[in-house]
Formats: structure tokens, sequence, C-alpha cells
């Protein structure tokens, strides 16, 4: 009997886990298979050849005379344009503790060139429009859209510097209309990868080396893999582009995740899909960034306005980064950079221009990112953090707003007159702040979610560069408990106590017992 | 009269060396993850871990079903009987060559102050170990699947109950390697454990030298 009920439970076990195996055996297409599919077919990306449209059958010397056209079509666009933040440099943002408030270049502020107040013809040079007036007014006519510039597909169309946003007036307008097409990674990085004056300045992680970068760069848009195009991933509706960046937001929405294609149990091992419900896929997908070129980690700008035999000048690093400029001060350059990290869950709040410091002898953080540990729906990001220390009212507490960019010697801008004084009061008179003629200088900080330059799975950042005790990725995060590089030290010290306690006993003990059997032995023998 | 009498059935002996491997392999894996060396790799050694401690909650069903089928629980059942008398053995009396305060029999194999250990493994160390490493698993489950009164806040609690007990289990590991020397010989008691077999008084002799009373059933057997 009790052998029998042995060998039925035993052939139970057996075809249990036969069943087991012989399931896993079946090929099932996992969300990476079809997402390599899907990606790996080269898809015509025109869906239409404009240069065959009766309307474009012309000549334009005109970048008005351009949208005009396109607009006799596209009937709607102007109106979604001129409702978007990448023409209004703005967009209504809930932000706690203040309400809601338009946020966005018009007044933000930031730790590279500042601010645009005063400064928006050189600025402007990244706006979707033709041409905003000196003091930074929009152009209500919807023939102010620049559709080339987001949709030029012959790389020829080029923005004019310091002229407000007017394109180079030389250009073959005709050729570029007749060839317009969805963005490339090349329209959206014409601004996006030089933001704070120069290559990779800003970001680190979107540079040049994104216009066409290999798959170690980049896993996605790999020109030699997937190809991917900025527009796969920030779908686009109505010319609202998804996906932004919390210099200039602070809503939990319009945000682009890696879930949104790869879901939110993309690994085989469970332990890494249940490590999502607390650390963003970028924390160990992206372990390093500004991988081809440097980006700026500090700038101080108190250091700006020195000459060299009575002139501006420049120092420049091995690389060709600019580590010395009268006009800008000094930087302070990094390649191939681990991030901070930080707890996220969404929202941010942001320094405006006219707020108050209350305490200047401490670093002001110009977008502190909302969330912790406790936060349900928090979870740990990558950051590049950029610190400055920039130029600051120091009578009224308010970090200054300088005019940067001028024309002519004598304008009072900081770049031709070199005069602090002058620049802020310009400055803020612009923005119609008060300035109590005090020039100080003020420490800021600046987070920068990293969110491109994603590697390989092979390369993604290992187990133990967070869970260990020395050098943990994540040793700035200390709001909660986490194995291999926490510990508790009275349990680490009384269990260690324990065990040498333990460890001397047994040696006492049987040192003892060694001793009386030799004494036995002497006085036997 | 001296025989050798099978004291540790072939189970009790799987069973025993099995957990012995497993725990060594478990403090060896969980002391990596626990940050004091990297020898694995911390993916492996949480991924060894793991399987160890399934083969050890596995092994521990089929113990627990074993003790409680052929009675052997009782052998660790407490007593204070002799106590005293093992107390002064391991304390004085071995030094001087004495015998045990009592003779091992197939009924009562542990002495008063092993029955006091071992209980003390079973009910406080391994439970302890066992269903903190079982909320070190699964603490984030329940949430995810909607159970939301056994969500754990944070980790912090559960992994320094998991160490503890660790460190008990290792202070214990110590004392017991060093005891298996303690015993009629020198290696009397590992060669038990290993073929079963130990040289002991005849039962009929021993008489009231028991450390417990046996079933009434059995003495009369």
């Amino acid at each position: 009997m009790r052998k029998t009920i042995l060998a039925v439970v035993l052939a139970g076990i057996v075809v249990a886990l036969a069943v087991k195996f012989l399931q896993s055996g079946e090929v099932e297409k996992t969300q990476l298979a079809l997402l390599r599919e899907k990606f790996s077919k080269k898809e015509a990306r025109k869906k239409a050849d404009h240069s065959k449209f009766q309307p474009l059958q012309r000549n334009f010397a005109d970048p008005r005379e351009v949208t005009a056209t396109c607009e006799s079509c596209h009937n709607l666009t102007a109106e979604q344009l001129t409702k978007s933040n990448h023409y209004n440099w703005e967009r209504p943002q809930y932000v706690k503790g203040r309400g809601i408030v338009y946020l966005g270049k018009k007044n933000a502020v930031n730790n590279f060139c500042i601010a645009t107040t005063a400064n928006e013809k050189a600025c402007a040079k990244c706006h979707v429009g033709l041409g905003l007036d000196e003091h930074g007014k929009l152009k209500t006519d919807p023939a102010n859209i620049d559709c080339m510039v987001c949709h030029d597909t012959t790389g020829s169309y080029m923005k004019a510097p310091e002229k407000g946003g007017e394109p180079v007036m030389t250009l073959d307008f005709t050729n570029i209309a007749q060839n317009v097409g969805l963005p490339s990674r090349s329209n959206c990085g014409v601004c996006h990868f030089y933001g704070g004056g120069g290559n990779n300045v800003k970001h680190g992680d979107l540079e040049m080396s994104m216009f066409s970068p290999t798959r170690d760069v980049d896993v996605h848009m790999g020109v030699d893999g997937f190809n991917m195009q900025c527009i796969d991933c920030h779908k686009t509706k109505e010319h609202n582009i998804s996906g932004k960046l919390y210099s200039l937001c602070s809503m939990n929405r319009d945000r682009v995740f890696c879930e949104d294609c790869h879901t939110s149990a993309p690994h085989e091992d469970d332990i890494l899909n249940e490590h999502g419900l607390k650390v963003a896929c970028q924390t160990c997908h992206i372990p390093v960034y500004a991988k081809v070129n440097a980006t700026v980690t500090h700038w101080d700008w108190s250091t700006a306005g020195r000459f060299k035999d009575g002139k501006p000048y420049s120092e420049e690093d091995a690389d060709g980064n600019h580590i010395y400029l009268s006009k800008k001060g000094s930087f302070v350059w990094g390649k191939n950079l681990k991030p901070e990290y930080a707890w996220f869950n969404g929202t941010a709040s942001h320094y405006l221009a006219g707020d108050k410091v209350e305490d200047p002898s401490k670093p002001v953080i110009l977008n502190p990112l909302n969330g912790s540990y406790k936060d349900e729906s928090a979870k740990i990001i990558p950051v590049k953090v950029h610190r400055a220390k920039q130029v600051f009212d120091a009578g009224n507490k308010i970090i200054a707003l300088p005019k940067l960019f001028g024309e002519a010697k004598g304008s009072g801008a900081f770049w031709v007159d070199f005069d602090w004084q002058k620049a802020v009061e310009i400055g803020m008179k612009e923005a119609n702040l008060p300035f109590s003629g005090k020039i100080g200088f003020v420490e800021t900080v600046s987070y920068w979610p990293v969110n491109h330059m994603v590697s390989s799975k092979d390369r993604a950042v290992k187990c133990e560069e967070c869970h260990t005790r020395e050098d943990s990725r994540l040793d700035q995060l200390r709001d909660f408990y986490m194995p291999g590089r926490d510990y508790s030290k009275p349990v680490e010290y009384a269990g260690i106590g324990l065990v040498l306690f333990a460890l001397l006993g047994v040696a006492g003990h049987g040192g003892l017992r060694i001793f009386f059997a030799l004494r036995r032995n002497r006085r036997r023998g | 009269m001296k025989r050798e009498v099978l004291i540790y059935k072939g189970f009790e002996r799987f069973w025993h060396w099995t957990q012995a491997f497993l725990i060594m392999f478990l403090a060896f894996t969980g002391f990596e993850i626990h940050g004091v060396y990297a020898f694995l790799g911390y993916r492996e050694a949480v991924r060894w871990h793991n399987i160890a401690a399934y083969m050890f909650l596995g092994l521990t069903v089929f113990a627990i079903f074993w003790h409680l089928t052929t009675g052997e629980w009782k052998q660790y059942l407490p007593t204070v009987k002799n106590l005293k008398a093992y107390l002064e053995f391991y304390l004085f009396g071995i030094f001087k060559n004495a015998p045990h305060p009592t003779k091992k029999t197939v009924l009562s194999k542990l002495n008063p102050l092993q029955r006091l250990t071992y209980l003390g493994l079973k009910v406080v160390i391994f439970p302890m170990s066992v269903f903190s490493g079982l909320l070190y698993m699964f603490y984030r489950y329940p949430t995810r699947h909607g159970v939301d009164w056994i969500n754990i806040g944070s980790l912090e609690i559960v992994a320094i109950v998991h160490t503890v007990a660790a460190f008990l289990l290792i202070t214990f590991l110590i004392v017991h390697l060093y005891l298996i020397t303690t015993g009629h010989t020198l290696f009397s008691n590992l060669r038990a454990m290993i073929t079963g077999y130990e040289e002991i008084e005849d039962e009929e002799k021993q008489g009231s030298d028991a450390g417990t009373n046996p079933p009434k059933e059995v003495q009369d057997a």
C-alpha cells in the first residue's frame, strides 16, 4: 500500500515537471522579438512626394511664402502650432505650492546661459518661428511659423545666427519646400543637441554624435542597428510631441516611458522585473552618458570678464572644449560620465525669474525633482547634475537675469561690454524685476534626467555596482535599505562578536581538553 | 554489554547532511549578498541563494513529516533532568575524562543540552530565518497582485531579522562542529552520523541512566 502511494506521488511529480518543461519549450515570441521585427523593417519614411504637388511648383524666395503655401493645404497646422510649447516657449503647468503657471523658456532660469530675457535675438535661433521681436514677443500671424526647420529633409535648412529666428536668406527655399517630410534626428538635433551654447553643453545624452550614432552609443538609434528616429518614441499627435524634460516642465503627463514599448515586465528574471517598481529602466540601462563628446558639469560665471593683453580670450582643453571664455567664465567638462541618481515621481518644482533665494550661502536648486523611497509613484532615475556659480542680485536676493547678447559695444550686453552691473540692470528692467545694484554670485544646481544613450543589455549596470558597501552608485540615496550596501551596525557588531566569542570558546575548551589529556598521558606514562 | 546500534536512520542522515550542506551554502551565498565579500558575483549569489532556499524549504517539509510520523519529534522535548549533570560534565568532567552523565539510546539519543539547543534551532532560529527569507523574496509580490494587507514598506526589518538568524546559525555551526569531538571518542559522533551506527550500552543494562523516561510501551518491548 505504502509503496503504491509513493509510486503515485513520484509519478505525479515527474508528469508535472515534464509538462512544465514542454510548455516552456514552445517558443513564444517575446515583446523584444516583436519590437525587433517591427523596427528592422525599413519602411519608406516618406508618405507623399511633395515635389509633385502643384502648389509647390514655383520659386520661393521668402520662408514666409513657404509657410503660407504649406498652410494652404495643411489647414489645421497653424492652430496646432500656435498652441504648442515649441512655438510659445511656455506651457501651462501645475507646480505644487505655486499653482498653475505658464512655464517655459520665457520665465525659467537655468544655470547655463541663464535666461532668454533680453537675449531673444540670439536665443530665437532655436524657436520654431521666423522671428521674435527684440522683446521676445511672438508674432501671431501664422505665416510666421517655421515649418522647414522641423520638416526639411535636404539637410540644407539653416537658421541665421542672432537674427531672431530668421533663416539664412540665401537658401534654396524651393528645393527645401519640395522635399519636406517627417522630422528626422537631424531636424530635432539641430536645436536639442546644442543647448547651452555649444555641442552637448546642456544635456550630456543629446549631442551631435546622435545625428548618426553607432549602436554602442544608443542601442535604439544606432545607424548600424535599428536606426530609430526621435519621433519613433516621441510620438506626436497634432504637433504635440510627447516627452519632455524637467528643466522646463513640472507635471507628470505627456511623458515617454520605455515601458510603452517594452512592457513593465521585460526581463525573464522576475527579480529584475521587480526592480521596476522602484527603479526606472534608464537607471540600469544607461550606465554612462556623454559617451562620445564631453558635457559641461560645472560652469563658473564669476570668472567671466577677464582679459589678456586688454582683450577677451579663451582657453581649451586637449579635446578642444572651452575651459575658459572671457564671455562666459570657467567650465568643467566630463566624458563617459556615470550619472548621479535621484528619486523622481514625475513632478518637479522650479525656480522662476524673480523668486527670492532664502539662503544664498547654500546652492539654489533650480528644478528640484520630487520623490522619495516612501513615495509609491517615485522611481530612481539617472540624472546629469549641472552645478554653477551665477550672477545674483545680492541686495534683493534674486538670481540676476543679465543681458548677455548685444550687437554693438555700448549696448550694455555682457558679451560686448563685460560689465555685470550694466548687463544685469538692463536684463532686470526688461524682465520687470527690481535690481538693488549689488552684484553677487550664487551657487546653483540643475537636474537633467538622462534618458538617451541607452546601452545594449550586456553593458547594463551590474547588480554589484549598486549592491555594494563601497562606492555604490546609489550612495547618495540613503532613505531606504538596500541589500549588499546597508546593514545594521549593532547587529553586525553583535553578530561578529558572537561568532568570535564562539570561536574563542571552542578554542579555549578544546585547548583545555588537550592540555588535560596530555597531562593524564604523562602521568600514566 | 556493548553493541553496535543503528542510531540514525537513513532518512535522518540524509536530512542531516543535506541540511548541513544547504546551511553552509546559504551562509556562504548569503553573506556575499550581505556585502561582506564578492565571490560568485551578486546576481549569481542571489540566484543560488534562492535555489538553495527552495531546496531547504523542501527538505524541511519532508523532515517535519518524518518527525511527526515517526514520533521522533519527542526526542526534542525539553527536560531539566540531568541538565545540571551535563553542564558540570562539559565545564569540568570532560577535562578529567569523566564518563558522559547518561548513555545514548535509540529512544533517547539527545542529551538535555542538545534537546534544548536543537529545539531552539527548530522553533526559533529556523522559523526566523525561513519566514524572514520568504518575506525577503516575496515582500513586493502582495502589492503587485493587489494584496495590500501584507504590504511591507521597507525591507529593513526583514533583512535585519534574516541577518540576525544567520549570525545565530553560524554561531551554532561553530559550537556544533566542535561538540562533535566530545563523544565517546573523538570521532564516534561523526561516525554515527555518517554510518548511522554507534557503539552503545545495551538498553536493558542501562536502566535509570537514560536521559528521559522512554515511552512506557517501548520500555516494555
